[in-house]
This record gives C-alpha cells, structure tokens and sequence, in this order.
C-alpha cells in the first residue's frame, strides 16, 4: 500500500472533524459553518491528488453556492436560533443507520473492486483543463447537454414557483 | 536587468541556504514580497483616497500628520492598536474571532495566481482563473460569519446585502472571464497574458482593444466594484440605513482587519482585470518595452485604483433593487452576449468582418437591454395625494 503523506493525513483529519461537528453542533449555523469546513477539506483533498479543476470547483460550488444557500435557508426560516434541538435525536435511528451502512458497503465494494486499486504502476498524469473539457464537449457531450437541460429547467421551475406566489399576495 | 531584478535576487538568496531547507526557503521568499507589498501598497491608498475625495469634495485630506499626511496611515494603525477590542456579550465568541481572520487569509490567497511581472508568478497553476474565483467565494462565508456573529439586527443586515450582492455580481464577474478564456483558450493566468503580448503598429494585442474585450472589460470592473462592496455599491455598509453593516460591532485592530481585507480584495480583483483584459504586465506601447514589467503592472493597478476612488467620490449609492435589477436584467445578458460576440471573433477570420460582427452584436443587445431596463422605471412628476 501506498505511504499516506501528512498533507493528507491532516486534510483528512480535519475533514473528519469538520464532518462530525457538522452532525452533532447545536446551533445551526454552526452545523453549517462546519459543513462548509468540510466540503474544503474534501476540496483541498482533490487539489493534493492532483485533480485541480475537481477541487477548485468543489470550492467553488460548494463553499461558494452551496453553504451560503444552506445559511440562507436557515436564517430565512429559523433565524438560526433553535439551541432546543436535542442532541441525540429520540427514537431509535435505524433508518439512518441502514442507510448508512448501505451506502458504506456500496462505495467499499465499487472502490475494492475498481482497476485502479490493483494497477500497481506510477499514476497517470493529473487531467489538464485542457483534456478535461475535450472529453466533456467530444465524447460525454449528451449526458452535459441533458444535465444542463435539466438545470435550465429547474431554474425556470424556481422562477414559476416563486412568480405564483406573488399573484396570490396581489 | 531591471526587469528581472526580483527573481535574480530570490536565486541569489537561495544560493546562500542550505540544500535540505530550499525548497522551504523558496517558498517564504515568494510569499514574503506578497505580504509585505500589498499591505503597504494599502497603507498608500487610504492617503491617496482621503486625499482624492477630499479634492472632489472641497476640502483638504488628512494633512496633520508627516509631510502632506503622508504618515496618516501610521498614525491609523497605531490608533487602531491601541483601541479596546470590544466583543458584544451575546455575541458568538468563537465565529465572531475566526470571521476578519478568515476575511484577512482568503482575501491574500488571490495574490498567489497574479503574474505581477515576467516570471514573477507565486503559484502558476493550470486553472489559475478558476483559483482566483473559488477562494473568492469563501469570502462571501466570512462576510456573513462576520454578520451573524454578532448578534445585531444591523450587520445581520448588512451582512445578508452584501452576500446576496455578491452573489448576484460573481455571474457576470464569471461570464465576462469566460469570454477571455475562450478568447486565450487557456486557464492559467500567465498563458492569459503571453496570449496578450506584441503589437499590431503601436497597438498591444490586449482583450480590451478589441469590442467584446471592451464591453467585457467595463462589466468585469462594474461587477468587481459590486464584488468588493464599494460605492456607488456600498449598500452592505451603508451607513445612512444599516451604520456599518456587517462590521458594526468590530472594534480596534479587528476593523482594521476588515478594511485591510477590502482593500486587498479590490488589489485582487483589479489585478484579475489587468491580467484578462489589460495585458497583466506588458507595455502599452511597443517602444515602452524596456521599463520593467512589474512596473507596468503596479502602474496599471495604481490607475484601477484611482478610477475606483474617482467613482467613489462622483456616484451616489444605488438603491437595493436597482442594484439586483441591474444585475440580473442588464449586466447578465449583457455578459452572455459578450460571451456569443468572444466566439464569433475568435472563429471569423481575421479583418474587418468580424469587427463589424462583433460589434454590431454587441449594440444591439446593449440598445435592446437599455431600452428594456429604461421602459420599467419612468421617470414622471411626483403626485401628491395630500400635500397638495
């Protein structure tokens, strides 16, 4: 097995950590700010493998977009105060706990079994920009059409939705 | 030679240090300039925009301390050293601290991917332009923990403005990149800037002298002037409606901090502006070539810097839904057509016609959109219904 550099011992840790205050903080925005340390770590994680473009726009996307709506989704709502949640919800979570495991089996079994584990030769040069967008725009060119088909769609669902209610204020 | 002084310099020093710490050493020598130079250069701006507003609005600067109040900054630091650091009680502590922190760090990791000359790059990564935007976007986290934390109507406020004004502004900010980085076809900032060198008769190649570089240009500089919160854009911390925004209930050294964070930010994103648009470190004219190519970087940022004090000291503030209005009804179609008017110059031939295409492209929708943004706030005379 591969020596574990300590970048990426510490980014895993802190990773780690970050994941576990995300789950068990009290207050939300906390919880949070966490996951926003989080989603970080695992960007800072793909920038020490060497895929840079993964990473920068996991920062981007992540911390940028997706932390800030979480935040904003909680001040809107909540305003951010609700310290009463109980920290260990009551009534047993097997639902949680099943999904879990599934999942951890899931991802266990694809990356002890993917070619990548047991091909012991140097690894591949990290993909440029350059090669990255090739492949997308030549050979996976449907799937990113649909997908932004699909994210066109979702946009103009969200101006409809909130268009809607402004008659009904009117 | 001149132009090379720095990094002739740096391989001498690395000359002197033993083997086992060079490569350590190498990369204290390349950060160290960058944490030194900008915050000094900051240290110049304030007295220059003190100055500078103080010439637009009639009356003298701060001119008490050193020669012309060229000391005033000094005097500022140690004032804001010395000032108590208040925490409200019912703040939280924790995020309260951590916010100018993260503000101060996020906002001199930018640095890292500007050419600031020839070979004078921190951190020349293959998607240096993607870098420059993913750490901007954890700013906007730290302007809103700054926010939050402290507990107070105002900078919650304050801070919700400034997130969501940074949000609405990074699109077009992003769009009008793109139109270079189809233009360079590349994501690396120095590919950006070698792409932009030589001349065509006295003219340099850069993307603004071209008509979809110009349009790009004017809207990437809007959009950075919303990016860093500054007037005519300054709603987060306006101080008429909300006192200060989201750094009300910061004192002493940690305001410093915050407007320290600022200003770096506006340095970043210019120079951002000057490596897409404005040739980053190249001369302006072919037979300027020999002065030093940091020079002209640092000329060119110094003359963004002033068109932002200029701005700052002629526009009033805008209010909030023009300013969401010009963002989502005029500056992100503009930007898009910016982006289809790049494509169109970079596959027609070279000459006349795709000038005229791309220009012609890029009136239409600018008169299309004026018209479309005019037509919704007439302008008529106010109707009493009581006072009359």
């Amino acid at each position: 097995m591969r020596q574990m550099s300590a970048a990426f011992l510490i980014l895993a840790i802190v990773t780690m950590i970050a994941a576990c205050a995300a789950m068990t903080l009290r207050g939300l925005v906390h919880c949070a700010l966490a996951l926003a340390v989080a989603f970080a770590g695992i960007g800072t994680l793909y920038l020490s493998l060497g895929a840079q473009f993964l990473g920068l726009a996991q920062l981007l996307v992540y911390v940028g977009a997706i932390a800030v709506l979480i935040v904003f989704v909680i001040l809107l709502t909540r305003g951010g105060e609700s310290d009463a949640r109980p920290l260990i919800p009551t009534g047993l979570p097997i639902t949680g706990i099943v999904v879990a495991t599934t999942i951890l089996a899931l991802l266990a079994w694809a990356v002890f079994h993917s070619f990548a584990i047991h091909s012991l030769g140097p690894p591949a040069s990290p993909a440029t920009v350059r090669e990255l967008g090739t492949v997308l725009m030549a050979d996976y060119v449907l799937p990113l059409e649909v997908m932004g088909l699909m994210l066109t769609a979702a946009l103009i669902g969200a101006v409809v939705v909130a268009m809607k209610e402004k008659q009904d204020t009117q | 030679m001149l132009d090379q002084v720095f990094v002739s310099l740096k391989h001498w020093l690395l000359g002197y240090s033993p083997a086992a710490i060079q490569p350590a050493v190498s990369i204290l020598l390349t950060i160290l300039p960058i944490l030194l130079v900008f915050p000094v250069l900051f240290a110049l701006t304030t007295v220059l925009e003190r100055k500078g507003l103080g010439r637009i609005q009639n009356r003298y600067g701060p001119n008490r301390v050193g020669f012309y109040g060229i000391l005033q900054p000094m005097a500022d630091a140690l004032k804001s050293l010395t000032k108590e650091d208040i925490v409200p009680a019912s703040a939280d502590h924790t995020v309260h601290f951590l916010a100018p922190l993260i503000l101060l760090a996020v906002a001199f990791l930018p640095f890292a991917v500007l050419p600031i000359g020839r070979n004078m790059i921190a951190a020349n990564l293959d998607a240096g332009v993607l870098f420059f935007f993913a750490i901007g976007a954890i700013s906007e986290l730290s302007v809103f923990m700054a926010g939050w934390s402290s507990r107070n109507k105002y900078s919650l406020l304050g801070a919700m403005r400034a997130v969501a004004q940074m949000i609405s502004y990074e699109v077009p900010l992003l769009l009008s990149s793109i139109a270079v980085i189809m233009a360079a076809g590349s994501l690396s900032t120095v590919e950006i800037v070698n792409k932009q060198a030589g001349f065509s008769g006295i003219f340099p190649h850069w993307y603004v002298l071209t008509p979809w570089g110009f349009v790009g240009f004017v809207l990437f500089m809007i959009a950075a002037t919303a990016e860093t919160n500054r007037s005519p854009f300054d709603l987060p911390e306006g101080e008429s409606e909300i006192i200060a925004g989201y750094y009300i209930e910061y004192s002493g050294f940690k305001f410093a901090l915050f407007f320290l964070g600022e200003y770096l930010g506006m340095f970043a994103i210019s120079g951002l502006g000057i490596t897409l648009f404005l040739g980053g470190w190249g001369a302006p004219l072919p037979f300027l070539t020999w002065v030093p190519s940091w020079i002209w970087f640092f000329a060119k940022l110094l003359g963004l810097i002033i068109g932002f004090i200029w701005v700052r000291g002629t526009l009033p503030r805008l209010r909030m839904d023009q300013l969401m209005n010009f963002a989502w009804k005029f500056m992100l179609p503009m930007a898009l057509v910016v982006v289809v008017s790049a494509g169109a110059w970079r596959f027609l031939p070279q000459g006349v016609t795709r000038w005229l295409v791309s220009t012609l492209l890029l009136a239409v929708a600018y008169g299309l959109l004026a018209r479309g943004v005019e037509s919704r706030n007439k302008i008529a005379k106010r109707t009493y219904r009581f006072a009359e």
